[in-house]
Formats: structure tokens, sequence, C-alpha cells
């Protein structure tokens, strides 16, 4: 048993956390935020350069060949800074499916290019009626000769307003909610009939509702087969989680720090507040909260590899952690702030905004109880 | 021991709800508050001035009505169930009982009509940078020169100063060894040179709060209200008053409805969210939590009618009020699913804006955002348990 990290993790860790916090201060993540375009590819270009647009993927492809624990490293660090260009969609959601259930043709075509920062890819797996169902999908691919005609409309495509490309789940065959006909598509998002009406999320980020009218994709844009879509989505998907829990825990120790640090300085009635005992027990509930996020983030990342139910059971209970430890701690730091944690200008109500959206992103607290129960 | 509707408080239901129904501003209607102009907010406020119903809990005399406890009570449940924009809370609930109690009669006079016509609006100069839980260490300095106070200091978190004429404030006029003392209650206006008022932009993108600055305000003399030092015991019974409405009973009831109403739209694998067992359970724990802070808030009602004031226990009131908010917010925020995600901008709304996702969803995560505030403003709850723990328990 062992839960070090080795040297070369310890110095992508270094690495990722003197690159943000030397080019990712808080107040240049707010200028990207209200930005016209809503991200820096200068930034995203930084990245390809140091090699994080690469961790992930096999040599061969010209990737670093890291693993889960090289992912979870990054995202906890991006986290740290509140970063907002899109390494979780392109590199973590699309890169991984393509990297996992690519074909050959596929990986060479499209890694190069992810790993190089020249495209951005979104997943658009949310249907607007489909709650957190990975499976109820309308959108509908329809073969036709030798290409599949796609049509429908995809909800909160996280990153969808830079994406040059998308990664689409639509039903090939079957029932509105049945497991079996659900293909991927990658789909060129300048294809003749997508449209896109794309909108900032609450948390800093961008998104799009994208709209397929009779999208015309040949039958290799498919990823595997028109029956493994859901079997490759649910795996990405769960391996999003346990990117946003490596996030998470970044922002809820940034807001412990923030939060004991206020404590010990701001005075009122003559003594820090901090100095209150009834105080300093919220922020050990504060820290113990982050420590056992700590440990559920650790152990769905070590268990991202094994078999599908393991997986799924690990990655629901990491993420009903995640999502209940996130709450309270980003809505104690606000309180402890008092009015100064309400205000746009300090940094704790935006790793608040992220850390309400987390519990959201990939389905609630009360979908993955549901989900671990059952698994 | 009963809780029954007399026929004569069926027939008040009925006479307020059809006012409202026929009076209420049909244009107010579509707009959420973070839209709304000074004038919207203080269009429905005009019409009950011209009934006689802007300040229910006023003494007659002043231009309150003689209702019951339940009278008011019912007015409170018909204006909340239609939705109304309560009058501003500055003016009718703080600032008045306060002139009515410890001002002299020219205050008497020029605050009270102004209050109840909408001609006056208030701002509550209270917290402080240095200021905030603990109250007591404000830092405004007033210095009396000839007939007229100097006002320097900095107020924070003041609420719609932007739209204010007037400002009631605290301000230190002596320094002494208690701190207590050497406070003293000025009222301010808002036109006079030497004010700033600076927006603060909170979480959901809002702009209801405000700094002030005062630097070399001159304010009249006669603007003191009760003596000069003694302001502290006015600031007392403000924060008082300030805690009995904001249970805010009525319109949690109202937002519970409206969270149903969601949750009934949304779907979860084909079936509405509201037929979920765990999700209507949440909504069923919601309800009766209210259920009961709504029983304490009318054993409070009664015992004020009797002639208490209102005590610590509306300590109580503030809590679980804000405690059942905020839970509501976030209920209504975890029906909407995805759509939480769409960031709707309060501020420069372009005309190209476009609303994302269903009607219902809009907003909904700004205002989970925006109600964080209640469990810290009006002395947060931290502070509410200690004025419990101390007055009540006598720990």
């Amino acid at each position: 048993m062992d839960f070090s990290f080795t040297e070369e993790q310890t110095l992508l860790r270094n690495m990722v956390q003197s690159f943000v916090s030397d080019n990712y201060e808080f107040d240049t993540r707010m200028k990207i935020v209200r930005s016209e375009e809503g991200m820096d590819r200068g930034i995203w270009q930084q990245f390809a350069e140091l090699g994080l647009l690469a961790a992930p993927f096999s040599e061969e492809m010209g990737g670093l060949d890291g693993g889960p624990v090289e992912t979870m490293v990054i995202m906890e660090e991006l986290g740290r800074g509140l970063v907002v260009e899109p390494y979780l969609p392109t590199i973590v959601l699309c890169g991984g499916i393509l990297n996992r259930h690519g074909s050959d043709a596929q990986k060479q075509a499209y890694l190069p290019s992810i790993i190089g920062g020249e495209a951005i890819w979104a997943l658009a797996f949310n249907e607007p009626q489909g709650r957190f169902n990975l499976a109820d999908i309308v959108t509908s691919a329809r073969a036709e000769g030798d290409d599949y005609v796609l049509n429908g409309t995809k909800a909160v495509v996280l990153g969808g307003p830079w994406a040059d490309k998308l990664i689409v789940s639509a039903r090939i065959s079957g029932d509105q909610r049945a497991r079996e006909g659900v293909g991927l598509f990658i789909v060129d998002k300048s294809a003749s009939g997508v449209s896109t009406q794309d909108y900032p999320t609450v948390d800093g980020g961008r998104a799009s509702e994208v709209t397929l009218e009779n999208v015309s994709v040949a039958a290799d844009a498919m990823i595997r087969d028109a029956n493994s879509g859901l079997g490759i989505l649910e795996e990405a998907v769960d391996h999003g989680i346990a990117a946003i829990c490596a996030e998470a825990i970044g922002h809820m120790k940034m807001l412990n720090d923030a939060t004991v640090e206020y404590c010990r300085t701001r005075k009122q009635f003559g003594v820090p507040i901090g100095s209150f005992q009834v105080l300093q027990h919220r922020m050990v509930d504060m820290f113990m909260e982050y420590e056992q996020s700590v440990s559920m983030t650790y152990m769905v990342n070590m268990k991202l590899t094994e078999d599908a139910a393991a997986r799924t059971k690990a990655a629901a209970g990491a993420k009903v952690q995640i999502g209940k430890s996130g709450r309270f701690v980003g809505q104690e730091a606000v309180q402890l702030h008092g009015g100064m944690g309400m205000t746009e200008e300090l940094n704790v109500g935006h790793f608040f905004k992220r850390l309400t959206m987390i519990d959201t992103q990939f389905g609630n607290v009360d979908h993955h109880l549901k989900r671990f129960a059952a698994a | 021991m009963d809780v029954d509707f007399t026929p004569e408080d069926v027939a008040f239901r009925e006479e307020v709800r059809s006012f409202i129904e026929e009076n209420y501003p049909k244009n107010l209607g579509a707009l959420e508050r973070s839209d709304m102009s000074k004038e919207d907010l203080l269009a429905w406020h005009k019409v009950l001035h011209t009934r006689g119903w802007v300040a229910p809990s006023w003494p007659v005399e002043f231009g309150g009505t003689d209702w019951t406890v339940t009278q008011r009570y019912i007015f409170n449940e018909e204006s909340a169930r239609y939705g109304t924009v309560p009058p501003m809370p500055f003016g009718v609930q703080m600032l008045g009982p306060v002139i009515y109690t410890f001002g002299n009669q020219e205050q008497k006079d020029w605050v009270l009509p102004g209050i109840l016509s909408g001609k006056d609006w208030w701002c509550q100069g209270y917290s402080e940078p240095g200021a905030g839980s603990d109250l007591a260490a404000l830092k405004t300095k007033a210095v009396l020169e000839g007939d007229e106070y100097v006002v320097n200091g900095h107020k924070i978190w003041t609420t719609l100063a932007q739209h204010a004429d007037w400002m009631f404030c605290l301000v230190r006029t002596t320094t002494s060894d208690k701190r207590q003392d050497g406070i003293s209650f000025l009222l301010i206006d808002m036109k006079t040179p030497g004010i700033t008022v600076r927006p603060i932009i909170t979480i959901d993108g809002g702009h209801e709060v405000n700094e002030v600055f005062l630097e070399d305000v001159r304010v009249p003399a006669k603007n003191l209200v009760g003596e000069q030092d003694k302001g502290w015991t006015i600031a007392k019974f403000l924060l008082g008053n300030e805690r009995s409405g904001i249970a805010g009973v009525a319109r949690s009831k109202k937002a519970i409805d409206r969270l149903r109403e969601i949750a009934r739209g949304e779907l979860e694998n084909g079936d509405p969210l509201l037929s979920s067992a765990d999700f209507s359970r949440k909504i069923a724990e919601l309800e009766v939590d209210l259920t009961a802070l709504e029983y304490t808030e009318l054993r409070t009602l009664a015992a004020e009618s009797q002639g208490q004031g209102p005590g610590p226990e509306s300590s109580i009131l503030k809590i679980k009020g804000t405690e059942i908010q905020q839970r509501i917010t976030e209920l209504t925020m975890e029906a909407v699913g995805n759509y939480a995600a769409p960031w709707v901008p309060q501020l420069d709304v372009g005309d190209n804006y476009l609303a994302i996702g269903p009607d219902q969803s809009h907003g909904v995560s700004q205002t989970y955002f925006n109600t964080r505030k209640t469990s810290i403003y009006g002395g947060s709850n931290e502070i509410q348990r200690n004025i419990i723990a101390k007055m009540v328990l006598g720990l």
C-alpha cells in the first residue's frame, strides 16, 4: 500500500502549481472570464508547450503515457487556480475517449492536434429532457448509405463555444432510454446543420446548446460500433468525475486556507474571530470534509482502470462525497468571510460557485447515491 | 387556544385578495426584482399608500392600521401568495418605529409621511468595514460644530443606497471606555456634499449593496434622533424590529409552491421529478420545518399583540427563517439539473441576450447564490445564536 507520489508526479505538480501561480492569478483569471472569448488561447498554447495536453496519451501518439494519477495532480492544481481553459472536455473527456477507443486512423487524425493545442473538443452528451441519465437520448443517428444523419439537441455542452470538434451521443436504435443502440460520433462543429447557442456559465466557464439538423457524418466518424456508445460514455464520465473531484479538492484547499487566514486576521469584539470556539469547530469540520474528499479522490483515481462495476461504484461514491463536502466547504467559507464572502471581487465566492456546479456536473449527490446503491 | 379564522377574518382575506388582484401593477408581474428600477420597486408601495396599507404594524395615529395580529398575518400571506413587491423595509419596518418611539414631534411630522408616501427612500448606515457583527466598534465620527454635525467615515453593505434619498446612520459622537456609549442616531440627506456611493457587486452578479463614504458631511443638529451619545438603545430597538419581519414564512410557502411546480416540469427518466420519492421527501421535510416556523412566528405575534415587544426569541425566526430560505433556493437549483449552469447576467443585459433552457430554470442559481447573504445580514446567524444563548438561556 502506498499513497505517495513518484518523483515525476511531484515534479509535475510543482510545475503546474508554479505555472498557475505565475500566470493565472485571480485578477488574470477574471479578465479571461470577462473577455469576449472567455478563455486564453495563449495559456492553452503554453499548456501544450509544458506537455500538459500530452500527459494522458500514449508515447507513440506523442503523449507522455501518464495515468489517472497524473491527470488528478494536474486537475487539482488547475482547481487551485480556478482555471477555465477546457482541460476537462478536451483532454480528459474527448481525448480520453479517443485514446481508449478510437481507431488507429482516428487517433492519428485527431490526437496530434489535441496534444499540440491546435484543436479543442467538447463532449455533447446531455439532453434537455435527460437530466443525469446518460442513456436518455432523443438525438437520432439514422444510417443512410455509408453515412449517418444526426438530428437532435444537446444541452449544456461545456466548452462548446471554443470547440472545433464535438463527440456527440446519438441513438441509432432502441427506445429513448435503452442501454443498447447508442453511438458516439465525431462531429465537426463547422459541419453543415450544426448550430450553437453559446453562453457563459455561473462558474466562469462557457457552454453551448447544440442543435443538429440533418448533420451528415461518415461511418468512420463513429467511435467503435453502433452498440458500444453508452459503455464508452459512462467510462468517460467516470474519468470526468475523477478529474473534477481532484479539481474540487484544489478548490476546497484554497477555501479552507483562505478562511483560516481570514479568521486569524479579522478582528471583532477586540479579538480575532478565529478565537471563537464555534468558528474553530466549523473550520475543523471544513478541514475534515476536505480530508475525506482527498481520500475519495485518491480512491476513485486508483480504481478508474478496474472493471466497469468497480469503477462505477468508486466514481459514484467519490461524487457523493465531493458533492456534499464541496457544498459544505463552499457555503461555510462564504459564511465565515461574512459580507466579504458575498462579493464578486473576492475569490472565495468564485470557488464556491465552481464547487456548486461541480455538484451538478455529471450528476448530483442524489443521482450518484442511487447509482452507488445499485452498483 | 385556537387558530381558526373568524368570519370577519375570512371577509378580510377576501378584501385583501381582491384589492391586490384589482390594483397590482400588471407590468411588475413579469419582472425579476433585479431588473427593477426605483420606480418599479415603489409602484406597489404607492398603491398601498392610497389604501392606507403601507405600514400595517404602525399605530393608527401615525398612519398605520388597527388590524389584529391575525389580519396582519392574512395580509402578509395574501401579498406573498400574489408575489407582490413589498414596501422597502428601511423606512416602514426599521426607521418608522424608531421615529414614532424616539423622535420628537417635528421629526414625526416630516419623516413618517415621507416613508408612507414613498417620497423618501431610506437606507441603513450601520455596518462599517471594521464593525460588522461587532456593530459597537463603529468609527464613523460626527463632531458638533455650531448647529451642525460634521460627519466623516465609511459605511458598507448599505442596501439599495443607490436609490436612497436619506440615510439613517449610526455615528460616534463621543469616545468612551464603554463602546456602546457615545453612539448617536443621525438622519442624513444623501444629496449632502461629501457623500459618495460605490457599488458592490455580489456573487450572483447583482448590485444591491454599496459602500458609502462620508467626507466632511454637514448634517443639521436637528437631525439627531433621541439624545446625543444614547443612540445604542435606538440601534438595538431597530435591530429587534428588523429581525421580526425576517422569517419570511409566507414568501417561503410561495417559494415551495414554485419549487413543486418546477419539480413537476422537470423530468427524471421520463417521469416528473416531483414523483421521485427522494425529491418529494426533501420538499416535505422543508414544509414540516416551515410549518413549525410558522407556528413559532404566530406564537411570537400573539405575544406581541398582548403587549410584549419582539424579544430575543425573534432570533429564532431569523435563524430558522433564513435557513429555510436557503434550503428552498438550494433545492430549486437542484431541481433544474443541468440548467443550473447557464449564467443569466443581471447587469448590462444586452439586446441579443437569449434565455437558455426552460423558462423555469432562469435565474435559480443566481437566487441561490444571492440567498447565501441571509445568514450573514441582519446580524449573522452566529450572532443570533449568541443572543439566544445569552438573553434566553442565560449562559
